[in-house]
C-alpha cells in the first residue's frame, strides 16, 4: 500500500509571530521556517506503518513556494520514498490544496493519505476533511491512534469528551493530533540519503485547479493584550478576593 | 440571509456550544437549525424553544447516530441547497463535519470566527491566537465555524420554532463507529463552567493532582483543566486540556495552579474574564496575563486556600 503525506512549510513553531506594522500579515522575512508539527507527526505515522510491512512506499508532497523542497527534504531524511513539490508563489487556501491533493490522489492510488489536522500558521484545520469529500472517502480526524486491518483502518479520535473510534474504508484521509507519536530526527546519513531521493515539481495548473483565493484578508492585527493584574501577599487575601468576584 | 445552524447533542440533550453558534448566525440572518442524529426527536424539541429560532430540521436515522462525517455532510450540503451560511461550533463534531460540507458545496469555509463584522466579513484567529486576520468570504454560500467562548449564549426558552423532519440519506457504507471513551465527571464541562481550576507539570504525577487540584475544584464548584505538559505527563487524560491544541475556555474565573503559562496555554484561557495564578516562581510568565497571582508553594497554599472557604 502507497500512503501519501502532504506537510506544509510553515513559521516554526518556537518562533513567535509579528503581526506588520502596515497590518497585512505576519513577517515572515527572515524567520525561521520549519515543517508543520502536525504534518512531522503524519510522516513519522507513515514511516511505523512502512516499518511494520504495512506500506510498501511513501510519497510526500508539499504544495507551495521553491523553499518547500525543504520540506520535502526533511521528510525524505525522515524515511519518505519520494517527494512532489507543486510549486506557486501564490498562497493557496486549503480548499486549493484539497483539489490539488484529489489530482495527486488520482495519479497515485494510495491506500492511506496521513496529514496533520491543522497547519500552526492558518489553523484553519480543514484540508483532510475537504480532501476526503473530493475524495468520496471516509476520514478519521484527529487521530491519536491508527491501526490498519486489511481492507480498513481503525482510528481512535480525540474528541471533545475523549476518544472515539471509528473503522474506515481503505482508502481513507487521516488527519493526526499530538498524542498519535513523537517524530524522530533525521540522521546525518539519512539526511545525506535524502539528497538524491527523487523530487518532482508539477504546478498546480498540472492538475488543473485554480488556486485563486475565495477569502481575502482585509486586516492582520494583533490581539488585544492582557494586562498583568496585582500580586496579594498571602491565601488569607486570596480568599477574600475570590469572595470578591462571588466565586467563594 | 438564511443560516443553517449544526446542532450539537448527544441524541438526548442539546449541547451549549450550539447556542453560541446560534448567536453567531442570528447576526447573519433568520436561524434555521439541523438535528441529525439517531432517537433525538427529543433534542429537537429542545432546540425549538432556543430563542430567535425559526425551522429545525430533524434528520432522526440510524446513518446519524454518531454524526460520522461521511453521511451528514451530504444531507447539510442537500439543505444548504435552500440556505445561504451553514453554522457550526468549532467543537470536535462541527470541525469534523463542517469543512466537508464546504469542500461538497465548493466553498473555503471560514474557520473558529471571533465577531461578525458584515454580511461576509469576520475575524478569526491565526498563529494561535498571536495574529486575527479580518477576513471576507466571495463564495456564493457560507460555511462557518463558531469559537464558542467569543459569542453570548442564546437563551434556551422563548424561542418557538417549528419541528420539520428531513428525509434521510442512506448510509454511505465508508465508515462506522466502533466505541468511545467519553469520560464521565460530576463536574461542569470544562467548555462551559463558570469557574475552572487548572494544573499543570508541578503538580508532579497523577495522585498529587487530583489530591491538590479536585478539592479546590469541588469546593468551588468548578470544572477542572490542565497544561499540556501535564496532560502529556499523564497526570490526567487529554479531555482535560487547555490551550491551543485543546479546549478553548473563557469562564468567569480561571485559576491556574503550578502553571508556568505557555503561549500554547495561553491561547486557550486568555479571555477568561478573571484570571489567578498561584505558582511559586514569581517570573513565570502566567504572571504577565493573571489579573491576581499568588507568589507561593502550591503544596501549602492550595490545601490552605480549599481549608478556608
Amino acid at each position: 500500500m502507497k500512503i501519501l503525506v502532504p506537510v506544509k512549510r510553515v513559521i516554526d513553531y518556537n518562533v513567535k509571530p509579528r503581526v506588520k506594522a502596515d497590518g497585512t500579515g505576519v513577517d515572515l522575512a527572515n524567520v525561521k521556517m520549519s515543517m508543520n508539527p502536525f504534518d512531522e507527526i503524519a510522516v513519522e505515522e507513515a514511516i511505523r506503518l512502512k516499518e511494520k510491512g504495512v506500506a510498501t512506499e511513501i510519497v510526500a508532497v508539499s504544495v507551495g513556494p521553491a523553499k518547500a523542497q525543504e520540506t520535502l527534504r526533511t521528510a525524505l531524511a525522515m524515511g519518505a520514498d519520494r517527494a512532489i513539490l507543486v510549486q506557486t508563489d501564490d498562497e493557496v487556501e486549503p480548499l486549493g490544496v484539497a483539489k490539488i491533493l484529489k489530482g495527486i490522489a488520482d495519479e497515485e492510488q494510495p491506500g492511506l493519505v496521513v496529514l496533520g489536522k491543522q497547519a500552526i500558521d492558518d489553523d484553519s484545520n480543514q484540508t483532510g476533511q475537504m480532501l476526503a469529500a473530493l475524495m468520496g472517502r471516509p476520514q478519521g480526524t484527529f487521530a491519536s491512534k491508527v491501526e490498519v486491518e486489511g481492507d480498513s483502518v481503525s482510528v481512535t479520535r480525540e474528541v471533545d469528551g475523549g476518544l472515539e473510534t471509528v473503522k474506515l474504508a481503505l482508502p481513507a484521509i487521516v488527519t493526526t493530533d499530538l498524542r498519535l507519536n513523537e517524530p524522530r530526527y533525521a540522521s546525518l546519513p539519512n539526511i545525506m540519503k535524502a539528497k538524491s531521493k527523487p523530487l518532482a515539481t508539477k504546478s498546480p495548473a498540472d492538475y488543473g485547479v485554480d488556486t485563486a483565493p475565495r477569502l481575502k484578508t482585509l486586516k492582520v492585527s494583533e490581539p488585544p493584550v492582557r494586562q498583568a493584574g496585582i500580586k496579594v501577599a498571602d491565601v488569607d487575601a486570596l480568599v477574600a478576593k475570590l469572595k470578591e468576584l462571588g466565586v467563594a | 440571509m438564511k443560516t443553517l445552524v449544526w446542532v450539537e447533542h448527544d441524541n438526548a440533550s442539546v449541547k451549549d456550544a450550539t447556542l453560541a453558534a446560534v448567536t453567531a448566525a442570528a447576526q447573519l440572518g433568520e436561524v434555521h437549525l439541523i438535528v441529525a442524529g439517531a432517537g433525538c426527536a427529543g433534542v429537537a424539541e429542545q432546540a425549538a424553544k432556543i430563542a430567535g429560532v425559526g425551522k429545525v430540521h430533524l434528520a432522526d436515522n440510524a446513518a446519524y447516530e454518531h454524526a460520522l462525517a461521511e453521511n451528514v455532510a451530504p444531507l447539510i450540503a442537500d439543505l444548504m441547497g435552500h440556505h445561504d451560511a451553514f453554522v457550526a461550533p468549532a467543537t470536535s463534531n462541527g470541525k469534523n463535519v463542517a469543512p466537508r460540507v464546504a469542500a461538497l458545496l465548493d466553498v473555503m469555509q471560514v474557520s473558529d470566527i471571533l465577531s461578525v463584522e458584515g454580511p461576509r466579513t469576520f475575524t478569526r484567529p491565526t498563529y494561535a491566537g498571536n495574529a486575527i486576520a479580518t477576513v471576507e468570504s466571495s463564495d456564493a454560500k457560507l460555511v462557518i465555524t463558531v469559537r464558542g467562548t467569543a459569542f453570548a449564549k442564546a437563551e434556551t426558552s422563548g424561542g418557538s420554532g417549528t419541528v420539520e423532519a428531513v428525509a434521510g440519506g442512506a448510509d454511505a457504507g465508508l465508515s462506522s463507529f466502533v466505541g468511545a471513551e467519553i469520560a464521565k465527571s460530576e463536574r461542569p464541562e470544562l467548555t462551559s463552567a463558570k469557574v475552572i481550576v487548572s494544573g499543570g507539570r508541578a503538580l508532579k504525577d497523577g495522585p498529587t493532582f487530583e489530591q491538590i487540584i479536585f478539592p479546590l475544584a469541588d469546593k468551588l464548584g468548578a470544572a477542572v483543566g490542565a497544561s499540556r505538559a501535564a496532560v502529556d505527563a499523564g497526570y490526567v487524560p487529554n479531555d482535560y486540556q487547555v490551550g491551543q491544541t485543546g479546549k478553548i475556555v473563557a469562564p468567569e474565573v480561571y485559576i491556574a495552579v503550578g502553571i508556568s503559562g505557555a503561549i500554547q496555554h495561553l491561547a486557550g484561557m486568555k479571555d477568561s474574564k478573571t484570571i489567578i495564578a498561584i505558582n511559586k516562581d514569581e517570573d513565570a510568565p502566567i504572571f504577565q496575563v493573571a489579573d491576581i497571582g499568588l507568589v507561593a508553594d502550591l503544596f501549602n497554599a492550595v490545601p490552605e486556600l480549599t481549608g478556608k472557604l
